[in-house]
């Protein structure tokens, strides 16, 4: 009896012995697992910037737009998956002392607009209808690439917007506006038809906050300038110009990200905290709670930077020149052309040609609608008063 | 494009190591060039072009065939190929040439923006191929051309002939319009100066910085595409790209009032080193002196070689620095430069289509004889008509533009003109075709006219509706009050004591009692 209970227990110990490296190695893979899940699985990154201001005396709004786009720009988004949308152009106004700049800094230390910036919805095209459809990708077939929003199930796309604003809603062009609902139920048809991963929303304008609480839709953050009740303040006058720059909140968040570096590990809580009521005088709030992973697991470049897998190789690839191709081509050219008569070039002014020419006339439609209404009403009277039988001394 | 230099770069690599056979296959060829001008009001015009010939893409018919982009950007050839264009002419201008001060422009164009496309005969619905044309061309030069409808596109029946090579002119394949708010700006130079096969990094494209380039009185910026004769002969075709950008310096505002220019007061740059791609890379100061004024102009580097011809139909003598040749800085001073020139008289034609609402703009075309030592003026009587509420733009009070006028004449010339061979001469030389030696072509714009329409007040709406629905409240409401209420008559209640006591002071002052 005591020699098998002796025997159970060597055994149950040799078993605890076997048992504990399988469990040290379970509970790493559980530990990588959860490493996983704490950090995003986006592949692709898109931003769309959209500063729905016209009138020169809102400068502030495009440079708002434009300091974000450079900073996203530097940090490693291409133009390709950015989609900017500035509602009048400040830099190339007859109004501004340096043309084709747009300043951030007073005493323009910083020029936003740069040497390189490609404009993708201009002036009269950024209305609320082209913005729903760059969101939700209902877009005419007729739309060129760099004016569409192809992200897929695995983007993270920022979404920045400035302007005017209200409780409710954003003010589009002065002629416009755009709901908090509208706004809400895009991003419902984003999440819909799996347009993104995560999202985030960020928005400078009065009454900021009211824009993002009608979100019902999973995975948005959003962070806004300033509460329902507030309004939101412009940063600094420049004598030079004669407008105000920039608005405070976006000018603080341009300072922030100017520090921030594409191999950055600054997260989502630093960005909360970049405007205290003391410097930006309305209170900024954000929204988390549509969002799964945590703020503070978030990487500020997981939303302004760009996602890139390099693989680096040290074996040599040599080039192969490709002469062959192009020879026997140019023979089958050259055998082709070398059977034509001699072209010419048209004459620039064939006055003789121009003055006996008789212009097209287009072709003629037999009239519809009102006209040949018309015409039926006047010849059912005539047929009425002077009947039938009469027409023989018309005819 | 980022593509182009990269193809660029493969380019090297290849002409390294390996060779090309035999028979070498004609290869694209890029042809820089800058002219600068001093004007009479002593600002001074600087005119870039790059002409990138591509030799792939040639043969009947044409844009079929191999392509093969070494220099010529590829958005562009496929472009020529999926749209099957004959020729594509866009410019992007802001400002005005001002023709009575600075003199006839070798190439001018309308302020905004102007399209105007030749298509092939194998084009079954030009209509739907604008359309599209224009919609991927906003895309490339980030304008708003997709702004570009039947309300704004015309088919010129007498002006705008082909520039290349053509094979017969139908007119029903020709689509013009024109967008006269556009603006330009940094963002349309960006793929502007990306088209070019040495991008801005050498040669003649390092001079093109935006802050420098738009701080101008006239700015216009130009893509050219067509068919050219390969050879003298003429028996086989190539693609010619023309890009051109024309500038013109103030000189009070940029020059502080100094008739001293240099190309670093311009371009706030100098020329260091030719594109290694460009088989010619060349500068062109107008250096023709004139003896009314008593000043002559003097051009330090002194030139190495001067070129003399007959331009716009005076003779004109020109400094050329060669940047293949040495590797020369160069500097220019500024001069006064006059032009005169006599039109023929000539018999008449007019074609007047009237416009459609919302379907096509009015165009009228007219071949006039002018009398010699007069003023002509031509004028149209228009009325402002009512727009849908939805048709006002954000800023109504701006207005709303009419398209600028086109003058296309020919100017016979005090010198006869030798037919230039497009090869040899410059490009400057040989933009429009000369086929009569006593006469040349050249084509001017007007300015845009801005029309302020009766803007309505967008507030009405509101207003009419409150009002309204007061007046209706009132009125209704005492209606219905009237028709729908009873009245029943009260039974007086028995009264306490301050009834009494109210009745007893009514009675006294007269008042019916309660």
């Amino acid at each position: 009896m005591v020699d098998t209970y002796f025997l159970s227990q060597g055994l149950t110990t040799l078993a605890g012995l076997l048992l504990l490296p399988f469990s040290s190695l379970a509970a790493s893979q559980i530990e990588d697992q959860a490493e996983q899940f704490f950090r995003s699985g986006h592949t692709n990154n898109w931003a769309v910037l959209v500063c729905t201001s016209r009138f020169w005396f809102n400068y502030r709004h495009v440079a708002n737009t434009l300091s974000v786009y450079r900073s996203v720009k530097r940090l490693g988004i291409p133009d390709s998956h950015i989609v900017l949308m500035l509602a009048d152009d400040m830099a190339c106004n007859p109004r501004n002392p340096k043309p084709a700049t747009v300043y951030s800094h007073k005493n323009m230390e910083l020029n936003v607009y740069g040497d390189d910036v490609e404009v993708d919805y201009r002036s009269y095209e950024v209305t609320v209808e082209n913005f729903l459809r760059v969101l939700t990708g209902r877009i005419p077939s007729s739309t060129p690439r760099s004016k569409r929003l192809l992200s897929d199930d695995r983007s993270n796309i920022l979404i920045y917007m400035t302007g005017h604003g209200g409780n409710g809603f954003l003010k589009f062009q002065d002629s416009e506006e755009i709901t908090n609902i509208e706004l809400a139920d895009a991003f419902e048809q984003m999440w819909q038809k799996r347009r993104y991963n995560e999202l985030l929303f960020i928005i400078d304008t009065c009454q900021g906050a009211s824009m993002y609480e009608r979100f019902y839709s999973p995975n948005i953050m959003a962070l806004a300038s300033s509460q329902v009740g507030e309004d939101s303040l412009s940063h600094q006058p420049d004598p030079a110009v004669g407008v105000h720059l920039m608005d405070r909140y976006t000018f603080y968040v341009l300072e922030f990200l100017e520090e921030i570096n594409p191999a950055s590990q600054t997260n989502m809580n630093d960005l909360f905290q970049v405007c205290p009521k003391s410097l930006c005088v309305s209170t900024p709030g954000h929204r988390t709670d549509l969002f799964q992973r945590d703020p503070k697991n978030v990487l500020i470049t997981d939303f302004f930077g760009s996602v890139r897998k390099v693989e680096i190789t040290t074996e040599t690839i040599s080039l192969q020149p490709d002469s062959g191709v192009t020879e026997s081509s140019y023979k089958k050219d050259q055998m082709v052309e070398e059977l034509m008569e001699p072209l010419k070039y048209a004459e620039q002014l064939p006055v003789a040609q121009i003055i006996h020419q008789k212009p097209k006339l287009k072709d003629w439609h037999p009239p519809g609608g009102f006209i040949l209404g018309l015409w039926a009403l006047i010849i059912m009277v005539f047929f009425k008063t002077y009947g039938i039988k009469h027409m023989k001394f018309i005819f | 494009m980022a593509a182009a230099v990269r193809i660029s770069l493969l380019v090297l690599l290849l002409l390294g190591p390996g060779g090309w056979g035999q028979a070498e296959p004609p290869r694209d060829s890029l042809r820089e060039e800058l002219v600068i001008t001093p004007l009479p009001s002593g600002d001074v015009a600087a005119t870039f072009q790059f002409r990138t010939r591509w030799e792939s893409g040639g043969g009947q018919p044409w844009g079929q065939g191999v392509s093969h982009y070494r220099l010529f950007p590829k958005a562009l050839g496929q472009l020529i190929s999926k749209y099957s264009l004959r020729e594509l002419h866009l410019s992007l201008t802001q400002g005005f040439w001002r023709t009575r001060y600075w003199g006839t422009p070798f190439l001018q164009a309308p302020s905004g923006a102007e399209l105007w496309a030749w298509f092939q005969d194998t084009v079954t619905d030009v209509d739907e191929s604008w359309k599209e044309l224009s919609n991927v061309l906003s895309g490339i030069f980030c304008a708003s051309l997709n702004f570009i409808d039947s309300t704004n596109t015309v088919t010129p029946t007498a002006s705008f002939k082909p520039l290349g090579l053509a094979n017969g002119t139908d007119h029903s394949f020709l689509r013009y319009a024109v967008l006269p708010r556009e603006v330009v700006c940094t963002e349309n130079l960006t793929p502007w100066k990306k088209l070019l096969p040495c991008s801005s990094k050498a040669g003649l494209s390092v001079l093109l910085k935006a802050d420098r380039l738009f701080h101008t009185s006239y700015h216009s910026q130009a893509v050219h595409i067509r068919p050219v004769c390969r050879n003298a002969h003429c028996t086989s075709v190539s693609w010619e790209l023309r890009q051109t950008l024309s500038v013109v310096f103030d000189a009070f505002v940029t020059g502080q009032g100094k008739k001293d220019w240099s190309l670093f007061r311009m371009f706030s740059r100098t020329l260091t080193e030719p594109c290694p791609l460009a088989s010619e890379s060349r500068v062109y100061v107008d250096i023709t002196s004139y003896g009314q004024d008593n000043e002559t102009l003097e051009v330090y580097p002194p030139p190495l070689t001067t070129y003399q011809d007959v331009i716009l139909g005076s003779r004109k003598t020109y400094a050329v620095y060669d940047l293949l040749d040495a590797a020369v800085v160069s500097n220019s001073r500024s001069l006064n430069v006059q032009l005169k020139w006599k039109r023929p008289p000539e018999n008449g034609y007019i074609h007047y289509q009237p416009a459609q609402d919302r379907m096509q703009p009015h165009l009228l075309e007219m071949l006039i004889q002018l009398p010699a030592n007069s003023v002509t003026k031509v004028s149209i009587q228009f009325e402002r008509a009512l727009l849908k509420w939805t048709e006002y733009t954000p800023d109504p009070n701006h207005g709303f533009y009419v398209s600028p006028s086109v003058l296309s004449a020919l100017v016979p010339s005090v010198v006869a003109a030798k037919p230039a061979d497009w090869e040899e001469s410059p490009l400057f030389n040989s933009l429009f075709p000369v086929s009569d030696s006593s006469s040349y072509f050249v084509r001017l714009y007007t300015e845009p006219l801005l029309v302020s329409l009766p803007t309505p007040d967008f507030s009405m709406p509101y207003n009419v509706v409150c009002l309204t629905c007061t007046v209706v409240a009132v009125c209704y409401g005492s209606f219905y009050n009237l028709l729908t209420r009873t009245f029943q008559i009260e039974e007086p209640r028995k009264g306490g004591l301050a009834r009494r006591l109210a009745n007893l002071i009514r009675r006294a002052r007269g008042v019916p009692l309660l």
